[in-house]
């Protein structure tokens, strides 16, 4: 049971390890930080066998401050499974890329990442929203370090930048985490911060939007949503190889991760109410962030760019609320962490050999690096979307979700006329198709293609075998996600299925004037555990739903 | 008949290619061609043995196969029916065709290009992505569903891609295969939402499924005003249908994809994958019949392209380009076909166009090997001796294009005219004359095509060699690997057209539309019938036109470009020039649609990022933050004894404040006044607030205002009076918190009858 | 038997001085003396009430005034002597590197 315990604080335990090791050997600092990220790696896999992906497996409930109901309390659905092991999985990928790239404070660097690593699957674990909250801070600060101090020229500014970005939401998030404890204090005279409790808490539209808001503030920065999407581009800029892969393949994923879990089962009428403009918001996303990457001249910012219009993907196909959508969200989430790594750590290579990352610097380099190219030209058809490797199942769920969110999302159509159907929304998201291969080629064939005229590359050396190792799992990880996705869906679709139906039934239970806080009845909590026993005031409410919740 | 291996036979062309791409450049030449023709040659097998199977399971005999058992995508719903879409295999006599046209075309296109490519440095590469387009391909024509199609369907875009710019190192090949995959990426995306639409009618994507009874119900129902589903989704899948087959007005890539090898521009750019967009709407042929507007869409589209492109095709100079656009306009007979509701006769037109113009373009291949790349037909000539083999066949080849009686060409070309000039659906929106203006121009296009076919035959193998004769002195045959794909083409090119010999000329039902029948049955688009004579007359019509088109071709190119071909062209500068360009269709795009695009994304990035949100909204609020904090820095003035001062002022002015500081009010309180008597009760609360913390104790007393004097504090928030004299009283309730010993108090008038009163008056 | 008004009348001047001495004196090691007379203001009032009350637990929070007060005193004293060993001046007026 204490199985994920392990696996989020095994490298925090590495990290206090490493400080035990001098400085100067740096070797053994890599090796045991890779050592540590891989047994990492490898232990959250066992996570999968055996997972009921409906309910919280391997549970741990640890008393942490009693007196204020804080537990550290951990629990994976088949949700955040995957998505801790894509966490664990970029990892030792990471580490691995930048074994020559960095070579300043390895003990410290390699001290970063784990406590980073730590941070990131804790927080996608978490069930106690204290707890979430201090994962969710505990991985601001080493990114914060990796960009100030092993990134690019501009580095200062990129990461305060990062830094503030991220915090101004954090902070009104938990105001609003603290809003619902007290709530919930109200209701039931006791104090907690568990997930399951908070979520049975009804509160009056006007409360949920306020704290919607709050955290929908701190998610749409991580995601990042058009508008709030600026510190993407030059966090990715100057953060080095390893920084950018985590930053893109993981930590983006926090923000549509908490609008699907705590966002949006927490607050259903609020999310009903702001349905219309995170669509429009993420439309505006897809659409913006494709054609700003297209005149990018710098390849790493025509990726964040990229990023942007990805993640609006996901934001979609999650607004459309329905099991396509969600579905392909996750799938989707999973897709961009495996194939914008992937071009992330491609572009680590070029830049490792030419110090630049200007588009006009390169050209033809398909002529020297011939595995280089295979890798890229991988990695680049996933991230556009092409059948058979990751990007397409994610994709096409969303919009085919998002193209008939209207059957199981009411209210959409009128907020904006005719223009806000879902289906002409979902058309415009879909030329996102069309514009990720405008970009992305173009990019393929400004760096691969054409005459080779620079005597800068001519003698660019090919993928040495260490360089390999680090590619060929994410190319494996690209084409499975493409040709067998239900190994995935079958743990993420009842999870979805599940999360939906609670959505549902709280949705319909929204509280009519003169209320009080009160809770639901407990009964499709997808909880595990014997958390402290908590009467719901108003029995009569909340009818426990029959399609769901069968497991209990 | 679930047992035979279906699946392999994509599997075996995409394990070719694994082979090739991951150790073919260990491996030696002969090996990595061996294995590419080998892999092919095994799916032929295989495909041929299916057929044999299929024939032996009855006319509405399919096989079916899938590459895993459960689904391959599916998302499950609360709330309405879920998604699941396999990873099924059809064979069925429409996707046999195909199977049979790509594994058979393909592989002597494989064998071809061992000789073509002998040299090429990147032979393991070619072959690898070669292999790789054939699985697609047939992925695509085996699918049993839209998405399992859409793999295929993306597939081959890719590998076209990677094709066209297979030598990447000239920058315009690179552009080119990009093109082409954008291009290709806008009709899918029609192609996708028409597929959405599908499923949001249906909620199903197979194609057994959708053609089931209450699906084609759901499909009529009006989706958009008095449009139904079915027209809009299938107008949407035209879309797609029109990129990848290169229709008006998508058909920009197909010319530029010229840029790479040549057997890569037979057997995709030609024979096969340019079709698919065909096969899908004779896939489909029964929702595309649901509404006859999108089939006269359809006509009128492959219509005008048929013509579009065989304008430009007579004044092409380069030889693969004349057979590009050769092959747009041919692809619009195929829509005609299928438009007109011919479906049968498109399919025809569909296999006797693969082998033709695969043959013509490996003819092509064969002159520019033997010229040393020379692609420009003005600068050829009389090749016929050097080679008679590419000789002989290119002018099988060119008969049967240009619809020469007893070549396939004919058939096939006959039967879509045909079904044209029947075609006689009133369809709204459209002159009743559509189906006789589409067999007319169909006619026009037919002309052109027999005439610019000849004047390339003409130009390359007639009259004197126009070019340097050093290239000419080493043009020699190309080698057996390449002449007997050539012959082997001719030989299909020549027969092929028997299997659909019209019921006017033999008295029994054209064989191969008979033998589609069953597949391509529908209710609403019956093949059209004319009577005996009439078609006898339209054949008559056709031939006469193509041999009028082969005698200008004759008398204007039989010895090189007569000088009345110049004069003709000199004498219409303007014409010429418009058509020579192309109608400037590439520039039209790039001033329209791709400037416009880039100017945007340009101000998208400089104007709204940089400027509005990043340097005003975020920048900005930094520089107000720090203006504060400039401002603020007047207080910190480093002194610490002002601190203390600062310290002791506001500790005095928070004890002070204190002192009368409130935790509660009285107020709202009511008075319930019964005669003489009155009962107070205080809530305890401020206005705003709901409820009161459970565990606040709070001290009450009351002073009724009569003289008797505030009573003493009680815990009990209810306090009663008896007045001894009526009249208007105070009453004034004090409030007391004891943890904070903070005060507050609500004072009240209220009137006191004095006498019982019958009713209880309240006044709150 | 004193009042505890008059412990607390004594204890206010005392608080009153400490503050003055706070607030005006330049010296810093005389503020110090004055913070000191302020917390010994502080203890006064506590052991008032104690002996009003007869509750022992003021007492025990006078000791830990005490406590504190003595290693604030030395904290104190060692901050001030290392600003002397820098600055050879212990005048509060010249001491603003806060403000920077």
């Amino acid at each position: 049971m204490t199985l994920l315990a392990i696996v989020t604080l095994l490298p925090l335990i590495g990290a206090i390890a490493l400080l035990a090791i001098p400085a100067e050997e740096e070797g053994l600092h890599r090796g045991i930080g890779f050592a540590v990220a891989l047994g990492t790696f490898f232990l959250s896999l066992l996570l999968v066998p055996g997972l009921t992906p409906a309910q919280w497996n391997s549970v741990v409930d640890w008393t942490w401050v009693g007196a204020l109901g804080i537990h550290f309390k951990l629990g994976v659905d088949g949700i955040s499974v995957f998505l801790v092991i894509l966490t664990t999985f970029l990892m030792p990928i990471a580490m691995l890329s930048s074994w020559r790239s960095v070579q300043k404070k390895v003990r410290e660097y390699m001290i970063t990442l784990l406590i980073l690593e730590t941070g990131m699957i804790g927080a996608f674990v978490a069930l106690d929203l204290f707890v979430f909250y201090v994962f969710w801070e505990v991985m601001l600060i080493p990114m914060y370090l990796l960009i100030g101090i092993w990134g690019g020229d501009r580095r200062i500014y990129a990461s305060i930048k990062f830094v503030l970005y991220t915090m101004v939401g954090s902070l009104l998030m938990i105001v609003a985490i603290l809003y619902l404890y007290v709530q919930h204090h109200e209701a039931t005279q006791v104090w907690s911060f568990d997930y399951d409790e908070l979520r049975r808490l009804v509160l009056s539209p006007r409360e949920q939007l306020f704290c919607f808001l709050a955290f929908a503030s701190a998610f749409c920065i991580k995601v990042p949503l058009f508008p709030f999407h600026t510190w993407l581009p030059d966090a990715h800029v100057e953060a080095p190889t390893a920084g950018s892969v985590i930053l893109a393949g993981v930590l983006l994923k926090f923000g549509t991760y908490g609008l699907l879990r705590f966002a949006m089962p927490m607050f259903p009428s609020a999310v009903a109410m702001c349905a219309p403009y995170l669509t429009i918001l993420a439309v505006i996303g897809i659409v913006y962030g494709s054609l700003v990457a297209w005149v990018q001249t710098d390849v790493k910012k025509l990726i964040a760019y990229s990023s942007v219009a990805h993640l609006g993907f996901v934001v979609l196909g999650l607004m459309a609320w329905n099991g396509r959508g969600v579905d392909g969200a996750m799938l989707t989430m999973l897709a961009h962490g495996i194939s914008t790594g992937g071009l992330f750590l491609a572009i680590g290579v070029l830049y490792e050999r030419r110090h630049t990352r200007r588009l006009d610097e390169f050209g033809g380099i398909a002529a020297v690096m011939p595995k280089f190219t295979a890798v890229f030209l991988i990695v680049t058809l996933a991230s556009v979307g092409l059948p058979g490797l990751s990007g397409f199942p994610g994709e096409f769920l969303i919009l085919l979700g998002s193209f008939d969110s209207w059957r199981t999302w009411g209210g959409m159509p009128h907020m904006f006329g005719f223009g806000s159907h879902p289906k002409i929304i979902a058309s415009v998201a879909a030329t996102g198709v069309i514009l990720g291969a405008v970009y992305l080629l173009w990019m393929f064939q400004k760096v691969m293609f054409g005459p080779n005229n620079n005597p800068k590359n001519k003698q660019l050396p090919d993928l040495s075998a260490r360089e390999i190792a680090v590619f060929v799992p994410i190319v494996i990880a690209a084409f499975w996600l493409g040709l067998y996705p239900a190994t995935f869906l079958a743990r993420i679709d009842p999870a979805v299925t599940q999360t939906l139906a609670q959505f549902r039934q709280k949705a319909a239970d929204a509280p009519g004037k003169g209320y009080t806080p009160r809770m639901l009845a407990r009964d499709s909590a997808p909880s595990a555990t014997s958390a402290t026993a908590i009467g719901a005031m108003d029995g009569d409410h909340g009818q426990p739903g029959h399609d769901h919740g069968s497991h209990r | 008949m679930d047992e035979f291996p279906l699946y392999l036979i994509p599997l075996l062309p995409l394990c070719g290619a694994a082979i090739n791409l991951l150790f073919g450049r260990h491996l030696p030449r002969a090996a990595v061609a061996a294995i590419g023709c080998t892999a092919v040659a095994m799916a032929a097998v295989l495909a041929w043995k299916a057929f044999a199977l299929l024939e032996h399971a009855g006319p509405s005999g399919v096989l079916t196969a899938s590459f895993f058992e459960g689904d391959w995508i599916y998302a499950t719903e609360a709330s309405g029916p879920s998604l699941h879409i396999g990873a099924g295999l059809l064979f069925d006599r429409l996707s046999g065709v195909m199977v049979l046209v790509i594994t058979t075309v393909g592989f002597l296109i494989h064998l071809y290009s061992t000789a073509y490519m002998e040299d090429d440095p990147g032979l393991a590469r070619y072959f690898g992505y070669l292999n790789l387009f054939t699985g697609a391909m047939l992925i695509l024509v085996l699918g049993d569903s839209l998405p399992v199609t859409f793999v295929g369907w993306e597939g081959v875009g890719l590998c076209s891609y990677l094709l066209i710019g297979f030598w990447f190192d000239k920058e315009q090949n690179a552009y080119a295969g990009r093109k082409a995959f954008i291009v290709n990426r806008i009709g899918d995306f029609g192609f996708l939402l028409g597929m959405f639409l599908l499923f949001s009618a249906t909620s199903t994507l197979k194609y057994s499924e959708l053609g089931a009874a209450d699906s084609m119900g759901a499909l009529q129902h009006a989706f958009l005003g008095k449009w139904s589903f079915a027209a809009i989704a299938s107008l949407l899948l035209f879309v797609g249908a029109t990129g990848k087959s290169a229709q008006l007005p998508l058909y920009v890539w197909l010319p530029d994809a010229m840029a790479g090898p040549t057997p890569v521009s037979a057997l995709i750019h030609a024979a096969t994958m340019v079709t698919a967009g065909v096969y899908m709407i004779a896939r489909l042929h029964f929702i595309f019949a649901i509404d006859p507007f999108v089939l006269a869409v359809i006509a009128s589209v492959g219509a005008a392209t048929a013509l579009f492109a065989a304008t430009v095709g007579v004044t092409q100079k380069p030889i693969k380009k004349i057979l590009a656009y050769s092959t747009v306009s041919q692809l619009g007979f195929m829509f005609i076909g299928v438009g007109v509701g011919a479906t049968g006769a498109g399919v025809f037109h569909l296999v006797t166009h693969a082998f033709f113009k695969a043959g013509l373009f490996l003819g092509a291949g064969s002159i520019m090997h033997a010229l040393a790349g020379e692609e420009d037909v003005t600068k050829m000539g009389g090749l016929a001796r050097r080679m008679p083999i590419t000789r002989w066949t290119f002018l099988v080849y060119c008969l049967a294009i240009a619809g020469i009686f007893p070549f396939s060409g004919f058939f096939s070309k006959d039967a879509i005219l045909a079904g044209a000039f029947a075609f006689d659906a009133d369809v709204p929106g459209f002159p009743h004359w559509l189906g006789f203006a589409i067999y007319a121009v169909g006619l026009c296009a037919a002309f052109l095509t027999a005439f610019y076919m000849f004047r390339a035959y003409w130009l390359v193998f007639g009259g004197k060699f126009r070019g340097d004769p050093h290239t000419f002195d080493h043009a020699h045959e190309s080698p057996p690997a390449m002449t007997v794909p050539l012959v082997a083409l001719a030989v299909g090119s020549a027969l092929l057209g028997l299997l659909g010999i019209p019921e006017a000329m033999i008295a029994h039902a054209n064989l191969f539309e008979e033998w589609l029948a069953p597949v391509l049955a529908s209710g609403h688009a019956e093949s059209p019938h004319l009577s005996a004579g009439l078609e006898w007359g339209l054949m008559l019509c056709a031939s006469g036109v193509a041999l009028g088109g082969i005698f200008l071709a004759r008398s204007l190119y039989a010895n090189g470009i007569s000088p009345t071909a110049d004069r003709i062209a000199e004498g219409l500068p303007r014409l010429y020039k418009i058509v020579f360009n192309k109608y400037h269709v590439d520039e039209i795009y790039d001033l329209l649609v791709i400037r416009p695009l880039r100017a945007v994304a340009r101000f998208f990035w400089k104007v709204i990022d940089g400027l509005i949100i990043d340097l005003i909204l975020v920048r900005g609020s930094a520089l107000v933050v720090d203006l504060v904090g400039r401002g603020a820095r007047f207080f910190q003035s480093g002194d610490v004894q002002r601190y203390v001062v600062g310290v002791i002022v506001g500790t005095g002015a928070i004890v002070g404040i204190s002192a009368n500081w409130t935790a509660c009010n009285a107020a709202p309180f009511e008075v319930t006044v019964a005669g003489a008597d009155v009962t107070v009760h205080a809530r305890g609360m401020s206005p705003g607030q709901v409820a009161r913390p459970k565990n606040q104790q709070l001290e009450y007393s009351f002073d009724f205002g009569d003289g008797t004097g505030e009573g003493k504090p009680q815990p009990s928030s209810v306090g009663k009076h008896h007045y001894d004299a009526k009249g208007k009283k105070t009453i004034t309730v004090r409030v007391r918190d004891p943890r904070w010993d903070t005060r507050s108090k609500e004072s009240r008038t209220v009137v006191i009858p004095g006498v019982p009163a019958e009713g209880r008056g309240g006044v709150r | 038997m004193i009042p505890v008004e008059n412990f607390l009348i004594l204890a206010a001047v005392l608080f009153a001085i400490g503050v003055l001495g706070v607030v005006l004196r330049r010296n810093a090691l005389i503020v110090l003396m004055s913070i000191e007379l302020m917390l010994n203001a502080a203890n006064l009032t506590l052991l008032a009430y104690g002996r009003a009350r007869h509750d022992a637990t003021f007492q025990a929070l006078a000791f830990l005034v005490v406590a504190v007060a003595a290693a604030e005193a030395a904290v104190g004293l060692a901050i001030v002597v290392g600003i002397f060993r820098n600055r050879h001046s212990t005048n509060l007026d010249e001491l603003t590197l806060m403000k920077h």
